[in-house]
C-alpha cells in the first residue's frame, strides 16, 4: 500500500461511525500496513543479494538470461532491475523438485556454447548467444535434437515472468492498477467499454 | 496418561468453528445456553491476522504458498490438502482432503459463493429418482435463507422471475457491484446463445450492515478481511455470541471421541491440547459436531463402546456414506478482442460479480442434476505463475524472448476468460469414508480411509461443462486453451475432495435404518447428539453449501433451543 492510498484508507474508515466495534484504529491500520511491507523490507535492506540456491557463477548466468529474456526498454527497466534472479534464486532453493534441471539446464547451455563456439556461454559474443537462444526459445519450431534446452528456457521464461511482472517495476509497466482501498465502485471506465462495444445501459 | 476433566458441565459443546460451528454457537447463546466451543486450530482474526493490502513482492515466493498455503502465501487458511502429522489415506478411486486448521475454519478463505437451494434440490429423487429426498423441503428451510440474508448480507438479484429459473428462488440481496468488462463481454456472448448470465450472490457487504461496513473492493477475500465486510464465522457469527459471555473458546483442541454414559446419552468430548500434548475431557449436555461432513463422521466412527461398537449412533451403518463433493473442472479461452485493453482497476469484490445458475433441461439431457458456472478473467495481481507458457498463446511468436516477448506480456494481460463449473454429484453409498485400521496420526487418533470415485452420471456432466464453455468461448470470437479430455479423463473432472464442497458422510433422513440424524439433525440414536455442517446433506445441489450448511444449523440450534426449553434435552 502506498501513502495516498493508506492515507485514504484511514480516511475513509475512520469515517465510517457505525463500525466501531469492527473498523481499525488508524493505529491498528498503519500497524498492519506496516506488517505487510515487512518482508521485502527485510530483503532489500541488507546490501548485494548472496544466492540461496546458486553458486556465483551459475547466478551470473541467471542474471544475463533474464535480462535477454526481458530487458529494459522504452517502458520500463531488465528484469535483474526489477529483482527477478533473485527471485528465481529463492524459489528454486524453496522447490527441490526444480533444483536438478535447472543447474542442469545452465550445464546444456554452455556445453551446448562450448561445442559451437569452443567457449561458455557467459563468454560467448552476443550474436552467438542469440545462436543459440534461438534455437531453444521457440518450442514449437525447435528441433528434437534441442528439447533439453527448451525445456530449460521454457522454465526459466515462465520464473522470469514471474520475477519481472509481480515486482514493483512490473506491475507499474502492465499497468495493474488495483490494491487500493475504493470508496465506490463504479465498474469500467467509458473507454474500455467502449472498445469492446459494452455498455452498462 | 492423565485425563484432564473440566469440573464445569456446560449446556452445550461445539466441536469446530466455522459455518455451522458459528451459526450454532451465535443461536445458541443468544437462546441462553453456555457453550463451549473446541477448534482444532489456534486463535484467528482477520482484522490483525490478515495479509490484505500485500503486494506479490512483499512475498518472496511472490504469493507461492506450497502444500502449507496451496491458494497461496497470502490466502486466509491455515491448513490444506497435506497437513503433516495429520495423513488419510484412500481405498478405492482418489479423494483429496482439505482441513482448515484455525478458528473460523475454511471460511476465512472461502469463495462467498452463497447460493440457497431451491424447492427442487430438496426432493430430487422425486423429480428424477437419483439419489434420496431430504426429510425436509424448501419451505422448512426458507426462513432460516431469510435470516441469513438479512443477518449476514449477500449481495445479489432477484431474477427468478425474469429468468424463469425457479429453482433460484429469490432473497433478500444488497444491491450488486457493476460487471466488470471481461465479464459483460461473456454475457454478450451467452445472451446470443440463451444462457443466462445474471449477478452472483456473494455474501460481500455493498452497503454496511449490523456494525459492518461496505466492502472496500480490493478483491482480496480469500485473504481474510481486516474491516469484516464479507462473511467468515469470526467477522459475523462469534462476535455477537461472545457478546452474551457465554462462550468460552478452546483453541488448540483436537477432539478424539465424543463420550458416552451408561444410558446411551452422549456426556461430553474428549480431545488433545496440542500445543502441551495433553488429554482433556469437556462436559456438556448436548453435543453438536461442527467438525466438517467427513471430520463429524470420523469423531463418531471413533467413538465406540460396548452399546455403540459400529461407533456412535451408526447402528444403520451409514455414518461415513454417501459422501459426495461438487463436480468441477476450469476451461479458460484467449479471447483476442481482449488483447490492448486499457487498464483499469478490475479488483471488484474478491469474486465474480457475474454468474451462470444452471440453466439446463435434464430431461433433454441424459444426465441428472446441473452445474453454475463462475466466470473469471480481468486484470489481477501479477504473482507466481504470471503469463507462464506464453508460448502456447494462441497468435503469439510462440516463446521468444526480448523486447518483442516483453510487449506480448503487456498485450496479452487481461486477454483470457475463464469458466469453472462445479456441478451437482448424485450420493451412493459406495462412496464412503471409513477408518482405516492401520494408520493414526500424530495424536494417535485412527485416520480416514477414502473411496470415491465418479459415475458417468457425472461424466456426462462434465462433458456438458466442457462443450457449452468451449462454445462460449467461440462465441465470444476466442481460442480455448488447451484439447478437450476425453471419457478416460473423467472430461477434466478435479479428483473428489478437490473443490472442496464435501457434504453426506452423516445424513438425515426418516429412516434410522438409512440414515443417521433426523430431521432435525438430532442422532436417530442419541438425543443429545447433533451434526450442524455438511454432514448432514441428503444431497448436494448445484449450489455451494455454505448458506445451506448454515441455514441447517441456524434451524437445528433453534430446535435444541426449544427442545432445551422443554426439558427434552
Amino acid at each position: 500500500m502506498n501513502e495516498i492510498n493508506r492515507r485514504k484508507m484511514l480516511q475513509v474508515l475512520g469515517a465510517a461511525p457505525a463500525a466501531v466495534a469492527f473498523t481499525w484504529t488508524p493505529l491498528e491500520a498503519q500497524a498492519a500496513a506496516d506488517h505487510a511491507h515487512a518482508a521485502v523490507q527485510a530483503t532489500t535492506a541488507k546490501g548485494p543479494y548472496k544466492p540461496r540456491f546458486f553458486t556465483a557463477a551459475e547466478f551470473a548466468t541467471i542474471k544475463l538470461l533474464a535480462d535477454l529474456i526481458i530487458p529494459r526498454d522504452g517502458k520500463s527497466g531488465s528484469a535483474s532491475d526489477a529483482g527477478a534472479p533473485q527471485f528465481i534464486d529463492y524459489i528454486v532453493a524453496e522447490q527441490p523438485e526444480r533444483q536438478t534441471a535447472m543447474r542442469g539446464g545452465l550445464v546444456w547451455l554452455d556445453t551446448e556454447s562450448r561445442r559451437r563456439f569452443d567457449k561458455g556461454f557467459m563468454a560467448a559474443s552476443p550474436a552467438e548467444r542469440a545462436q543459440v537462444l534461438d534455437d531453444i526459445a521457440y518450442p514449437a519450431k525447435a528441433s528434437k535434437a534441442f528439447s533439453h534446452g527448451v525445456r530449460f528456457f521454457t522454465t526459466l521464461r515462465d520464473l522470469v515472468a514471474t520475477g519481472f511482472w509481480s515486482s514493483k517495476v512490473g506491475m507499474a509497466d502492465i499497468g495493474y492498477q488495483g490494491n487500493v482501498y475504493v470508496a465506490e465502485w463504479k465498474g469500467a471506465p467509458d473507454d474500455v467499454m467502449k472498445k469492446l462495444g459494452l455498455s452498462y445501459e | 496418561m492423565q485425563i484432564i476433566r473440566s469440573p464445569k458441565v456446560y449446556d452445550v459443546c461445539i466441536v469446530g468453528s466455522g459455518a455451522g460451528g458459528g451459526t450454532t454457537a451465535k443461536v445458541l447463546t443468544e437462546a441462553g445456553a453456555d457453550v463451549v466451543m473446541l477448534e482444532g486450530g489456534p486463535m484467528w482474526d482477520s482484522a490483525k491476522d490478515s495479509d490484505m493490502f500485500a503486494w506479490s513482492y512483499d512475498s518472496p515466493t511472490r504469493g507461492w504458498g506450497g502444500d502449507k498455503k496451496p491458494f497461496g502465501s497470502f490466502d486466509g487458511c491455515i491448513g490444506g490438502w497435506d497437513i503433516e502429522g495429520e495423513p488419510y489415506t484412500v481405498g478405492r478411486g482418489g479423494w483429496r482432503w482439505f482441513r482448515g486448521r484455525m478458528l473460523g475454519g475454511r471460511t476465512h478463505h472461502w469463495g462467498r459463493i452463497s447460493l440457497r437451494f431451491g424447492p427442487d434440490d430438496f426432493q430430487h429423487k422425486s423429480i428424477d429418482g437419483y439419489g434420496d429426498d431430504w426429510p425436509i423441503t424448501y419451505a422448512d428451510m426458507k426462513p432460516y435463507y431469510d435470516k441469513l440474508d438479512q443477518f449476514v448480507g449477500v449481495f445479489g438479484s432477484n431474477h427468478a422471475s425474469e429468468t424463469g429459473l425457479h429453482n433460484e428462488p429469490d432473497g433478500y440481496f444488497q444491491p450488486p457491484p457493476k460487471p466488470r468488462a471481461h465479464e459483460l463481454l461473456i454475457k454478450k456472448a451467452c445472451d446470443r446463445l440463451k444462457i443466462p448470465v445474471v449477478p452472483s450472490r456473494l455474501s460481500i457487504l455493498t452497503k454496511p450492515l449490523n456494525g459492518r461496513p461496505a466492502c472496500h473492493y480490493c478483491g482480496q477475500c480469500g485473504r481474510g478481511c481486516r474491516t469484516h465486510s464479507n462473511f467468515s464465522s469470526v467477522s459475523v457469527m462469534l462476535p455477537p455470541a461472545l457478546k452474551t459471555g457465554k462462550l468460552t473458546i478452546v483453541a488448540n483442541a483436537m477432539a478424539r471421541e465424543v463420550t458416552t454414559g451408561t444410558d446411551g446419552l452422549a456426556t461430553g468430548v474428549s480431545y488433545i491440547d496440542t500445543t502441551t500434548n495433553t488429554e482433556h475431557q469437556v462436559r456438556a449436555r448436548v453435543i453438536v459436531l461442527s467438525a466438517s461432513c467427513c471430520e463429524s463422521a470420523r469423531l463418531l466412527l471413533n467413538s465406540k463402546s460396548s452399546r455403540f461398537p459400529n461407533g456412535l449412533a451408526n447402528s444403520s451403518g451409514v455414518v461415513g456414506r454417501y459422501l459426495t463433493d461438487s463436480t468441477g473442472l476450469a476451461v479458460r479461452g484467449f479471447i483476442p478482442a481482449l488483447m490492448d485493453t486499457p487498464r483499469y482497476n478490475a479488483d471488484g469484490v474478491g469474486g465474480m460479480h457475474l454468474y451462470i445458475p444452471w440453466w439446463g433441461d435434464n430431461k433433454a439431457l441424459g444426465f441428472p442434476r446441473g452445474y453454475h458456472v463462475e466466470l473469471g478473467g480481468g486484470f489481477g495481481m501479477p504473482g507466481y505463475g504470471f503469463s507462464g507458457g506464453i508460448e502456447n498463446y494462441p497468435q503469439s511468436q510462440g516463446g521468444g524472448y526480448g523486447t518483442a516477448l516483453k510487449d506480448e506480456y503487456r498485450r496479452y494481460y487481461g486477454a483470457f476468460v475463464n469458466f469453472s463449473g462445479r456441478g451437482e454429484q448424485v450420493g451412493r453409498a459406495d462412496n464412503f469414508c471409513e477408518i482405516d485400521p492401520n494408520v493414526v496420526d500424530k495424536w494417535g487418533i485412527p485416520v480416514l480411509r477414502f473411496n470415491h470415485t465418479w459415475a458417468d452420471t457425472e461424466r456426462l456432466q462434465g462433458k456438458h461443462m466442457q462443450e457449452t464453455f468451449r462454445g462460449i468461448i467461440q462465441e465470444m470470437g476466442g481460442v480455448t486453451m488447451g484439447n478437450m479430455p476425453t471419457a478416460a479423463q473423467d472430461y477434466g473432472l478435479a479428483t473428489g475432495g478437490q473443490i472442496i464442497h464435501e457434504a453426506g458422510a452423516v445424513r438425515m433422513g426418516d429412516d434410522p435404518k438409512t440414515s443417521v440424524l433426523n430431521s432435525h439433525c438430532q442422532a436417530h440414536e442419541v438425543k443429545n447428539l447433533f451434526v450442524a455442517d455438511g454432514g448432514p446433506f441428503v444431497s448436494q445441489a448445484d449450489k455451494n453449501l455454505t448458506w445451506t450448511i448454515m441455514a441447517l444449523a441456524w434451524r437445528t440450534s433453534e430446535y435444541i433451543a426449544d427442545e432445551r426449553r422443554k426439558g427434552n434435552i
